[in-house]
């Protein structure tokens, strides 16, 4: 079957024999984009969040076929080297990754987040923020969401 | 971030889970029609035995909770992560049900999904209910989100989430998930036959 949408702002389209196939693994395999991780493979610890449709998904539970016509955001789309995400600059500043595996997920839903609640509390963040970090960078990352936080206001402000 | 909870698959299961949560507008103010057991014909209580052997199985009162915190899996253990019911019991603004449950069973990573997968709203608890209590429950308008009989009885056999509870598919580790005591056409038949003879309850 054929499925067409979007990937960080590029239309795409690719032809797949079982429509079923999860998302992460067309993200990785086929449009060669490997940021967004392979972890647990069952929708748990959230290593391959991305964004459709501006929304947070574990895309290893998300069948390639609901992604037609829709926009899809990896980590390779959040931002660039040049002019970071909010939530990039934040990671950056607070050192975050240890060995960095599940820090794109963490960023996917920290953005995802961010989109819903510019200013999020710690209840928030410990109600939203459930992926699973082996190193437990976690204190650093509350730090970190924080500050994107910061960061994201005084963009719009300025702006 | 909770930390170390660990993952695992996400078994979680409703049924009915929305069982009443759609948008049923209508209201009939009829309670249920309750009687002494020497009243009922024998029939009108086996079908009610067979219903209720359903919306009692774990497949559907897992999403009914009354705790706030849907289950998961053939122990109904709280589910992972600590999610929780939430705004329009979907979960969390950024972290919802469809953050990992999507309108299909998903054979890859063992998680099960449905239309409008959610929890039941927080008037339909049922967790820790006796059969009768839950009966009178989804037949209290005040409760069951302003349904008449004949809307509680549509819901109960066509809408998808509660018909899912026949197919809920597989978990993580490829095992299938339990069905139902009793096979969905008879299940049907039983729903059907128990509201036509009535809705009569059962004494205890």
């Amino acid at each position: 079957m054929k499925v067409s949408f979007t990937i960080n702002g590029q239309a795409q389209s690719i032809e797949i024999e079982d429509g079923n196939t999860p998302l992460l693994w067309v993200v990785r395999d086929m449009l060669d984009l490997k940021g967004t991780k392979f972890g647990c493979g069952k929708a748990a610890c959230g290593a391959c969040t991305l964004h459709v449709d501006g929304e947070a998904v574990r895309s290893c539970s998300y069948a390639v076929k609901f992604a037609e016509g829709k926009s899809v955001t990896t980590i390779e789309g959040l931002g660039t080297r040049e002019n970071p995400h909010p939530v990039q600059q934040a990671w950056v500043e607070h050192v975050v990754p240890q060995c960095g595996y599940c820090q794109p997920g963490f960023m996917m839903a920290t953005a995802a987040l961010l989109e819903k609640n510019p200013n999020p509390t710690d209840e928030d963040i410990d109600n939203n923020i459930i992926n699973v970090c082996r190193c437990a960078t976690y204190v650093r990352m509350r730090k970190a969401i924080h500050r994107a936080a910061e960061l994201t206001q005084s963009a719009n402000q300025t702006s | 971030m909770r930390s170390q909870k660990l993952l695992y698959v996400i078994p979680v299961l409703l049924c009915a889970s929305i069982l009443f949560a759609g948008g049923f507008t209508n209201s009939e103010p009829n309670g249920a029609a309750e009687g002494s057991s020497e009243e009922l014909s024998s029939s009108s209580e086996e079908n009610f035995d067979k219903m209720m052997a359903v919306l009692m199985h774990k497949r559907c009162v897992n999403c009914h909770p009354s705790d706030n915190i849907p289950k998961q899996g053939e122990d109904s253990h709280p589910h992972y992560f600590d999610m929780a019911r939430g705004e329009g019991n979907l979960g969390y603004q950024a972290t919802t049900c469809n953050t990992c449950h999507q309108s299909e069973n998903n054979d890859y990573s063992g998680v099960p999904g449905a239309p409008e997968w959610s929890l039941a709203p927080e008037s339909m608890k049922w967790e820790g209910l006796t059969r009768t209590e839950i009966a009178e429950s989804m037949l209290d308008p005040k409760r069951n989100g302003g349904r008449t009989h004949h809307e509680v009885m549509e819901h109960l056999t066509e809408h998808e989430l509660v018909l899912w509870a026949w197919e809920p598919g597989i978990d993580a580790a490829g095992n299938h998930r339990e069905l139902p005591p009793v096979p969905v056409e008879e299940y049907i038949e039983a729903v059907k036959a128990w509201f036509e003879a009535g809705a009569v309850i059962p004494a205890e």
